[in-house]
């Protein structure tokens, strides 16, 4: 039937002429801004930022900031591993520099993606389900993954820690810890993994679990408070501890723990969402939420980690956290003291890197990728 | 531009071929189509005609398009959006001008299907083996004589199943269809109708869906010289169905009226197949689902003026969702929705030109639900609608006030507060020309959706602080139609409305306690400009060839005005293409049908960002299928074999799940 074929053509073209056709999915480039002045000669070359994107949308996305160009570049990894099925992944939890290697924990897509710190060219994968924080000791990273095996609880896994060997980049050994670990940290031959037990709500876990790094045991657990969450060490011997309450009548909380005696010695009274330690000051910000008032109430306070006690002031001075909707990263540079905050804003949409100097006035801003919360970085002595 | 292989010849009898069919979709059969199903119904109300016809399709129509659901057949229709996440088994809800799934009310034989729990209906679910008619409405159905429910919602999508309708000498029509093709489907299906007495008739219609869901998709990228560098493909997994539906009642004539009641049962289980993203090709999700409703309607004229119809329904929904990879958080969450309704309508005609309404509608919902710290909430609705028409013969208006008044109480926690609210509606319809064939129209119409039961309670998401969000419509347009004495074309009409929207407090998930918990707010502000074109013309090719055309066209603007501080401030909202629009060619040969339509959706973007990280390419799709009726010792076959996805296109409607390609399906059915 010719006729039916003719307008079959009529109306493909018909169809296509109302506008444009696919020209096949392309690599996106990356965004590049100008934010600063160059500093060459600094003593860090810059710091990549991953951006956790939302769940399901595959965009985990790796920025990076150049101290010796003053240049950010948003959205680096596609174009520097263009044959990387489905990019970087889904949910990027974690970003760490160890010796000239990049170390990001990709989340949903149960991975460790082991980069070339300066080039940012990928050099391998690590498969660990469920994967959530890595720290660095003496050669090896330690992963923390909720992925255990299923002990007591039918439904409710256990939480390990793995060993990867940073040269072979193997897993060498694991190590069974408590319920859905997240932040980890060594101070001397002991990790610290604070255990969440998020998946058991409204069952937390309450402990910290402490590893001997020697034969990779479990020596001790900590009773903390519930749903743990961040855990960093200061220069003392010390670890700072967060809780985040049940979100209903418990609130967030910090805690300190002596690692000489490996037990609470001192609690804080303030809400902590996030923490950065650098020298002798703990950068803070809490985001509460009330189920009673449906209101956020976000609060940036320091701690004296030296002398053990909060500052009661912002370290932004210049008024630039009202304008952050939802801060969701805390960084210091440790050389520099210039103090990064990031704002997720709504989850869904690009957020917003603010550098602020030492005194807390903001130097610049960038737009980022969606959910930025992760800072590391890079030093210039590679 | 995509390039087609065509000979100059061919090509220069396109362009004529082209404007031919353009100038010949200048006509409209849509009334006149209306007009003739009305006459089918013997008893229809006595009412005035549509002030604003809908888009509708009829059971010819849906049966040659083969398509295997409501949600594959309503594509087809301008002014909405299907959002699809890909399967035989997969979501399909529907968006109509861009105002979001929870603005659209769909009725089956006359009676809203609801979900308190999330406010939308999976038109996946409902298959076109036994369905009469799917008629779309912008505004509202512009009836007066009608439940308050139907005043309710933004857009509105009406199913009507098959109603039984015997030739003389007919008692008993039984019909058996089996679907099967790709996705290892396997689809049988029955119908039986039987006439009772002269005024009485019962149908039956039951269906069995079994499928693997298994279908190849494949993601590719190119840098930016256009070379592949990388192509990967994959089969879905953890799609599968099994699910059954039964449903069967009687439909009764009375003297000037009408009556039917029905049972309806649907039962499923099937693999959510979840998002595709790095590392995660595969899901293990699985869900069932049970929904059970009783529905009853009684239509009689009691005097010369005066007429009532009565409804009432009960309906209960099971869900049950299990996430069990231990990997993850595992879920094993039981919800169950109860749901009465009954609705009182009455209409008084003043005069023959004048007529006024008023009906007064009930509706109870619960839900139950084993989450932690779970509300359990009911509501109590009432809706209260007054309405009255004038018709002339070249001028007719309605205008309707609707009344809501919630009422909701919690076991658990603390309920959302009392709501009341009165929105409006007014539709105009004027002829200005002595010909009957062109007549402008138009409507505007406020009208709101509750926040939903996850919306208010879902356990750390909920907000009970929520208002209503609300819609505001304004539409101006004309319809043309005519029919033609002359041999070759028979019928034809253009359709083409204008419209402007806002949705303001436009209920948004916006970041919670924690990144995993989210909460509900009334954020949004969206502003939409539209257009809608739909064509229809029916040709006569040489006295044998019957040849069926529909084109239809949408442009959509619709903005988000949120916040001017935002990053994606006056940006298009997510998924909503600026250009869509489909066609459908048919020709009916002796005992041949042929079938080809066409969908396109343009660019659009998978974020609230216009950015190129979150855009998405456009899609389009043909589908062709061919049919041949037989018969043979008075039993009628009809085989049909189709092709859909022709071209064998990979997309994604909704980011990270694939579409299928090309794929195939068979059916058959056998009258008796």
């Amino acid at each position: 039937m010719k006729q039916v074929r003719n307008i079959v053509l009529v109306a493909a073209l018909a169809g296509l002429a109302i506008t444009g056709c696919r020209k096949g999915e392309k690599i996106v480039p990356p965004e590049v801004t100008p934010v600063d002045t160059a500093t060459p000669g600094s003593l860090l070359n810059g710091f990549y930022l991953l951006n956790e994107g939302n769940m399901g949308s595959n965009k985990a996305s790796l920025d990076y900031y150049d101290y010796t160009t003053g240049i950010y570049s948003s959205n680096i990894y596609a174009t520097a591993n263009p044959t990387a099925v489905k990019e970087l992944g889904d949910v990027g939890n974690d970003i760490e520099v160890y010796g000239t290697k990049l170390y990001a924990v990709i989340n949903i897509s149960n991975k460790v993606e082991v980069m070339n710190a300066a080039s940012t060219k990928r050099i391998k994968q690590i498969d660990i389900l469920n994967c959530r924080y890595i720290t660095f000791a003496n050669g090896k990273a330690y992963v923390s993954s909720y992925a255990g095996p299923v002990l007591i609880e039918p439904n409710a896994p256990i939480g390990f820690v793995a060993e990867i060997d940073t040269t072979t980049l193997e897993i060498t050994r694991k190590v069974i810890v408590g319920y859905q670990p997240e932040e980890m940290a060594v101070v001397g031959n002991k990790l610290y993994v604070a255990n969440s037990g998020g998946y058991r709500a409204p069952n937390y876990d309450r402990t910290v679990s402490v590893i001997d790094l020697n034969t990779f045991k479990e020596i001790k657990k900590i009773d903390v408070a519930i749903n743990l969450d961040r855990l960093k060490a200061d220069n003392n011997g010390d670890i700072y501890v967060t809780s985040r309450g049940d979100y209903y009548n418990i609130p967030s909380r910090l805690f300190v723990i002596d690692t000489k005696t490996d037990a609470v010695k001192k609690q804080f009274d303030i809400p902590v969402s996030n923490l950065c330690i650098s020298g002798d000051t703990a950068y803070v910000y809490g985001s509460v939420f009330s189920y009673n008032t449906g209101k956020w109430t976000i609060t940036y306070n320091m701690v004296n980690v030296k002398t053990e006690t909060v500052l009661n002031s912002n370290f932004i001075t210049d008024g630039t956290d009202k304008s952050i909707r939802m801060p969701y990263g805390v960084a210091v540079n440790p050389a520099t003291k210039e103090i990064f905050v990031t704002d997720a804003k709504d989850y869904v949409s690009s957020g917003t890197l603010y550098c602020f100097d030492k005194t807390g006035k903001k130097k610049w801003s960038v737009t980022t990728g969606e959910i930025p919360a992760h800072i590391a970085f890079v030093s210039a002595t590679k | 531009m995509m390039r087609f292989k065509t000979p100059a010849k061919t090509a220069g009898m396109l362009l004529v071929l082209l404007c031919g069919a353009v100038s010949a979709f200048a006509q409209q059969a849509d009334s006149v189509k209306s007009k003739d199903l009305r006459e089918v119904s013997v008893t229809a109300p006595r009412t005035a005609r549509e002030v604003s016809p809908g888009q509708k399709m009829q059971a010819k129509e849906l049966e040659r398009l083969g398509s295997h659901s409501v949600a594959d057949a309503i594509r087809f229709f301008a002014g909405l959006q299907v959002k699809d996440y890909g399967g035989i088994g997969g979501l399909k809800t529907v968006d109509i001008r861009s105002m979001g799934t929870n603005q659209v009310g769909v009725f089956y034989d006359g009676i809203q299907l609801g979900n308190a729990q999330n406010g939308q209906v999976d038109l996946g679910r409902f298959s076109l083996d036994n369905m009469e008619e799917i008629a779309l409405y912008n505004g509202q159905k512009s009836n007066i004589f009608q439940p308050a429910k139907d005043f309710g919602s933004a857009g509105a999508i009406y199913l009507t199943s098959l109603k039984p309708k015997f030739a003389p000498g007919e008692n008993t029509h039984l019909r058996g269809t089996i679907k099967t093709g790709s996705f290892g489907l396997f689809n049988p299906s029955l119908l039986w109708q039987q006439k009772i007495s002269s005024k009485v008739s019962a149908s039956f219609s039951t269906e069995w869906i079994n499928a693997t869901g298994r279908y190849k998709f494949s993601y590719q990228k190119r840098d930016e010289n256009g070379h592949l560098v990388y192509d990967t493909s994959a089969y879905r997994k953890n799609g599968d169905i099994n699910a059954v539906r039964m449903e069967g009642g009687f439909n009764g004539l009375l003297n000037g009226g009408e009556w039917s009641t029905k049972v309806y049962y649907y039962q499923s289980q099937r693999g959510l197949p979840g998002f595709i993203v790095n590392g995660v090709f595969g899901h293990v999700d699985r869900q069932w689902d049970q929904n059970i409703f009783v529905q009853s309607s009684f239509r009689k004229d009691i005097t010369k003026r005066y007429s009532i119809l009565l409804n009432g329904k009960y309906a209960y929904d099971y869900t049950r969702f299990l996430a069990p990879d231990t990997a993850r958080l595992y879920i094993d969450n039981h919800y169950r929705q109860y749901e009465m309704y009954f609705s009182m309508a009455h209409q008084y005609a003043l005069t023959n030109w004048w007529t006024i309404a008023a009906s007064g509608d009930f509706q109870w919902n619960r839900l139950d639900a084993d989450l932690t710290n779970f509300s359990y909430p009911t509501r109590y609705t009432t809706l209260a609608a007054a309405a009255t028409n004038i018709s002339f013969n070249r001028f007719s208006a309605q205008a309707s006030l609707l009344g809501t008044f919630v009422n909701e109480t919690v076991k658990k926690n603390a309920s959302a507060p009392y709501q009341q609210k009165f929105t409006p509606a007014v539709f105009v319809s004027w002829q200005p020309m002595r010909s009957p064939d062109f007549r402008l129209r138009g409507f505007y119409k406020q009208i709101f959706r509750m926040p939903t039961f996850n919306d208010l309670y879902y356990t750390e998401i909920g907000n009970r602080f929520l208002e209503p969000e609300f819609a505001t419509q304004y539409d101006a347009g004309f319809t043309w139609n005519k029919t033609f004495a002359s041999s070759w074309l028979i019928q034809a009409g253009i359709e083409a409305d204008v419209y402007y929207n806002e949705v303001k407090d436009k209920i948004v998930a916006v970041p919670g306690a924690s990144m995993l918990s989210w909460q509900m707010e009334n954020l949004g502000f969206v502003k939409i400009k539209g257009v809608d074109v739909k064509a229809k013309a029916l040709w006569l090719i040489k006295k044998q060839v019957q040849f069926s055309t529909r084109l239809t066209y949408t442009y959509q603007r619709a903005q988000d005005f949120t916040d001017p501080s935002d990053s994606f401030y006056g940006d298009q909202i997510v998924y909503i293409p600026r250009h869509s629009g489909s066609l459908i060619l048919g020709a009916d040969y002796k005992q041949w049908e042929a079938n080809y339509s066409f969908i396109y959706t343009g660019e659009r973007y998978n974020s609230k960002e216009n950015k190129l990280k979150n855009y998405v390419e456009p899609w389009y799709t043909s589908d062709i299928s061919l049919g041949k009726q037989f018969s043979y010792k008075h039993t009628l076959f009809h085989v049909t074999a189709q092709v859909n996805n022709l071209a064998n296109q990979f997309y994604e409607v909704v980011i990270s799940y694939p579409m299928p390609g090309r794929n195939y399906r068979f059916i058959l059915t056998v009258n008796i």
